[in-house]
């Protein structure tokens, strides 16, 4: 079985995985970081979203094996070694940018992904770039509140219309 | 899944050698992880594509463009961006954010699947797809839904754009897929015009002569009229009348595009 080597919120892991072991199954069964969700396993919702090189990548949809040597972030990466929350973090519990939660993990890596590519994105950037993000409470609106809030942005401090 | 074998080459030589057998390449792994997940395929060893750096990359030259097999939608877009605007704005609204970082290019024209992005880029430019064996006319390359002149174990390394005067595609989207219900490419060259429509035909990306030759004559969104010949698909998304009708909306859309220079549009369809 193949070795892989990876570090995965700055700590360095590694462990043998089948060909067919994904890398959400790695995070999650492997090394039992269970806030990446898996929500339809088709590539389709998003809740699995991490970030590998610093990219936006969907776990279910990449293999372990094939990401030897990479740098993983994932959702139990992005507070402060003290709990303190991430700019974004912060923002989806100001603005009440969740409900049930179970794609938040997914929506805050979107979302951090987008603000490193583009740190002031519009509303409606905001929306195209979680085209790969399904949410099935909230219509999304609170979801790109937070979003515009963390970028440093004024938004309507209010709950959806 | 199936359980199989996963090889990781950091050549071309050796993915070449390793696909010599009954392995199948692995490119972003877009499309073929989830077919993989439902049992659609069996594949014994996958040859994983991701580590071979020789196959990355866009590089302009006096030719044209190329785009290294292995380089993904998203570097595709950015590299693009100001050698062909519109090929830039097709590889930028590829599925959503996440798959663009890992689908790549090579892979989506070995798959061909008959609503892909890419074949109507490389069909509608005349590419030239470059493999680890031979060079191939974008003309021959597509034969039909996921149908391609590509023999077995052969590996998609590059794929050569020529620089049009103007193009753009523009795009019905799919919501729920986000793959195009129908899209066109257009591409205006010094010697005529090329139109590769998507997603409509059940023979997989095609050529629209008819609109290639008013569009050579006169440039300009008013000229493409009419709806193309041959079997076209129907499926809960939209009826085979609505996809050929679809056809010349987008042509014109794209024409507009490509004379406003804004590299092409898209619209959320059924």
């Amino acid at each position: 079985m193949p070795q892989v080597s990876m570090t995965v919120n700055g700590r360095a892991v590694s462990g043998e995985v089948e060909g067919r072991t994904l890398l959400v199954e790695f995070l999650r069964e492997g090394l039992r970081l269970t806030g990446t969700h898996v929500g339809c396993d088709t590539s389709q919702c998003g809740a699995c979203a991490v970030h590998v090189d610093g990219k936006l990548v969907k776990a279910c949809t990449a293999f372990a094996a094939e990401l030897d040597g990479a740098e993983v972030t994932t959702i139990e990466g992005m507070a402060g070694a003290d709990g303190s929350l991430s700019a974004v973090q912060q923002a989806f519990q100001d603005y009440h940018g969740l409900q049930c939660g179970f794609c938040t993990p997914g929506m805050v890596m979107a979302g951090a992904a987008l603000l490193e590519e583009n740190p002031r994105p519009s509303e409606a950037d905001v929306r195209q770039y979680l085209e790969g993000n399904i949410c099935r409470c909230t219509g999304y609106h609170n979801i790109v509140k937070a979003i515009m809030a963390a970028s440093g942005q004024e938004v309507e401090p209010v709950a959806a219309e | 899944m199936y359980a199989f074998d996963i090889e990781r080459p950091t050549s071309l030589a050796d993915a070449k050698a390793l696909l010599a057998g009954e392995a199948q390449a692995l490119g972003g792994g877009q499309t073929l992880i989830p077919t993989l997940k439902q049992r659609l395929a069996d594949p014994g060893t996958l040859v994983c594509l991701s580590g071979i750096a020789e196959m990355k990359g866009v590089t302009s030259g006096p030719d044209g463009v190329a785009i290294g097999g292995g380089t993904t939608h998203a570097e595709a877009a950015e590299g693009l961006k100001d050698a062909i605007p519109g090929l830039a704005y097709l590889a930028s609204r590829i599925g959503d954010p996440a798959v663009r970082n890992r689908g790549t290019i090579g892979g989506s024209l070995a798959n061909d699947d008959p609503s892909a992005c890419w074949p109507a880029g490389a069909l509608g430019l005349g590419a030239t797809i470059v493999t680890d064996a031979r060079e191939i006319a974008a003309d021959d390359f597509f034969q039909g839904m996921f149908t391609t002149a590509l023999e077995d174990g052969e590996i998609v390394t590059a794929v050569r754009f020529p620089v049009p005067e103007a193009s753009a595609y523009s795009k019905m989207i799919q919501p729920a897929s986000r793959f195009p219900l129908v899209a066109a490419f257009v591409a205006r060259f010094p010697d005529g015009v090329r139109v590769a429509i998507t997603g409509a035909s059940e023979d997989g990306v095609f050529r629209w002569r008819e609109a290639e030759g008013a569009l050579s004559a006169d440039f300009s969104p008013e000229v493409v009229t009419g709806q193309p010949e041959g079997p076209m698909i129907a499926d809960l998304h939209g009826t085979a009348d609505y996809r050929r009708h679809l056809c010349a909306v987008m042509t014109r859309r794209a024409v507009r595009a490509a004379l406003d220079g804004t590299g092409g549009l898209s619209s959320a369809g059924a």
